[in-house]
């Protein structure tokens, strides 16, 4: 039965790459863009640009309020109490250095920082090099068949000595679920830094940094139908305040003296330079955008499709999902095929996915895998952009067996 | 500078090959023909880097000659890698330098297996190839 997805219009991209044959199933590394968001940036472009926090001109204030308007709206979306709990990064992955610089301070050798086997290298490396700086420990919590990370194994090894917990709530690869509720009471309990990557997790359904009860959430804009080279870093005050300031210049400064300089507290003092002023505006068009939709519709088509592909991954034979995926995407690898040729294949054929270590070559490498395809949904996906890349998989499948 | 008969003849097939079925089935059987690696040659130094895929790449002057070796485990890329060793096979260094292989992939209706952001490892092994040579 055809399972149309009712906001695909809502993306013009989407039209445009099916006229050039293309089936876009690879929204995990970026998704396509709501018009809102091309009104946005044309209506801020076309109507007087200007830098934000400096000017005392009528650009620079509408510019500032508009800046200031999507820090509100970003902090609805995640249901932070207040607006300057939100600081604006580059992307994620930058959120994610600046913590691991802006805390280093605080730490020791011998003491310990736990990540999940499962992290994307952005929330692996940035801590995997603070551990190495400060001789410190990294503690990888080991993932379960399913592809959660063990909870039995995790609580074990999160203990006094650690001092960070930095965890995905959504895998990249496996599409899992992290048992965050029960990882990031323990961690606290044992007076260790709790940091969620939120690059997966914030894409599918409304999540409450209040009530997960992490110190730090991450996400990127452009993952959650928003520009690039736009993050967002949410904290709770008093982890705040903990942060020492990584990059300066700018309008990160209070006081200025050629041999000394005072700094202002969060969300400015962590945004040094020029943020991307037309980006944020944008991710706020696009935050109103998905806060117009039916959230539990959604959710629903969602799943659905999600199950299909479930569905007709699972019919194949020598088809070999990893994990056991539950929400926006899943990868699988295929019995004496490699990776490499069947992506080759998908592309002549127009389907879009992504083949390969996904950022995550430790979780790769410990599955006793080179890569794998991975397919990934986003709320424009219909059943036939599906029915599109099944059939691409059998033609490339029968042509190299 | 006219083509080596190996290459003209890959060429021939691939102009007359008509669609994406037909051009990857011929690449695989391109792939079947390339000359296998020893155990000893599949080692780490000659791992090409930057590509997904497994790829090795051996390069050797015979009385200023080159004779390239290169094998993958992924089929396609093999094929891919045999139309690129029956161009270059042979040549001096000058030669080398001088040919634009961005044109014979072109001219096979593969260019966009060059692309850089390709993850097949093409791009990686033409930068790969170009450091051997400029090097010795």
């Amino acid at each position: 039965m055809f399972q149309p997805s009712p906001w695909r219009a809502d993306f013009p991209a989407i039209a445009a790459l099916q006229r050039q044959h293309q089936t876009y199933l690879d929204s995990a590394a970026t998704t396509q863009k709501p018009q809102a968001l091309l009104d946005a940036l044309s209506h801020y472009y076309g109507h007087g640009a200007a830098n934000v926090h400096r000017a005392q001109h009528l650009p620079g204030a509408l510019a500032t309020q508009a800046f200031e308007t999507s820090r509100d709206k970003v902090a609805a979306w995640l249901n932070a109490a207040q607006s300057r709990q939100i600081i604006f990064t580059h992307g994620a992955t930058s959120a994610l250095n600046l913590l691991a610089y802006g805390l280093e301070y605080r730490f020791e050798a011998g003491e310990e920082i736990a990540v999940s086997a499962l992290e994307h290298h952005a929330n692996l490396l940035p801590w995997q090099q603070l551990a190495r700086r400060r001789n410190m420990r990294l503690v990888v919590l080991p993932v379960d068949e399913h592809g959660r990370i063990d909870l039995d194994q995790a609580l074990q090894l999160i203990g006094p000595r650690t001092r960070v917990l930095a965890v995905s709530q959504l895998s990249n690869v496996l599409g899992t679920w992290q048992p965050l509720p029960a990882l990031l009471a323990h961690a606290r309990a044992q007076g260790a830094l709790t940091v969620v990557d939120g690059a997966q997790g914030v894409v599918h359904g409304r999540h409450d940094v209040q009530q997960l009860g992490c110190d730090f959430y991450v996400f990127s804009s452009h993952k959650l139908y928003g520009p690039e080279g736009v993050g967002v870093l949410y904290g709770r005050p008093q982890a705040l305040e903990l942060l020492r300031h990584w990059q300066f210049g700018g309008e990160m400064v209070q006081l200025a003296d050629y041999h000394s300089a005072s700094f202002r507290p969060a969300p400015l003092g962590f945004e040094a330079g020029t943020p991307p002023i037309a980006g944020v505006i944008g991710l706020g068009a696009t935050l109103d955008y998905l806060a117009s939709l039916d959230a539990l519709a959604v959710e629903n088509h969602e799943s659905c499709l999600h199950q299909h592909l479930l569905r007709g991954l699972a019919d194949r034979d020598g088809v070999r999902v990893l994990g056991t995926p539950q929400a926006a995407l899943a990868s699988f690898v295929i019995d004496g095929v490699h990776n490499a040729d069947i992506a080759h294949l998908l592309t002549e054929q127009g389907i879009a996915v992504r083949a390969g270590h996904h950022c995550a070559m430790p979780l790769l490498k410990g599955l006793g895998l080179e890569g794998a395809i991975r397919v990934s949904l986003g709320l424009y996906n219909d059943s036939d952009d599906l029915q599109r890349f099944f059939e691409a998989l059998d033609q490339g499948l029968e042509l190299l067996r | 500078m006219s083509l080596p008969a190996a290459a003209q003849e890959a060429l021939d097939s691939f102009e007359q090959a008509r669609g994406w079925e037909q051009r990857a089935r011929l690449l695989m059987q391109m792939g079947d023909r390339l000359e296998p690696l020893s155990d000893e040659q599949k080692a780490e130094r000659n791992r090409v880097h930057g590509c997904e895929s497994v790829v090795w790449l051996v390069a050797e002057q015979h009385e200023g000659q080159w004779r390239f070796k290169a094998g993958s485990d992924a089929r396609l890329l093999r094929g891919l890698l045999a139309l690129l060793l029956m161009r270059v096979q042979g040549l001096d260094s000058a030669e080398l330098a001088g040919l634009d292989l961005r044109e014979w992939f072109t001219q096979l209706g593969l260019e966009r297996q060059l692309s850089p952001s390709r993850s097949n490892g093409l791009h990686a092994v033409l930068l790969r190839m170009a450091e051997l040579v400029s090097v010795s």
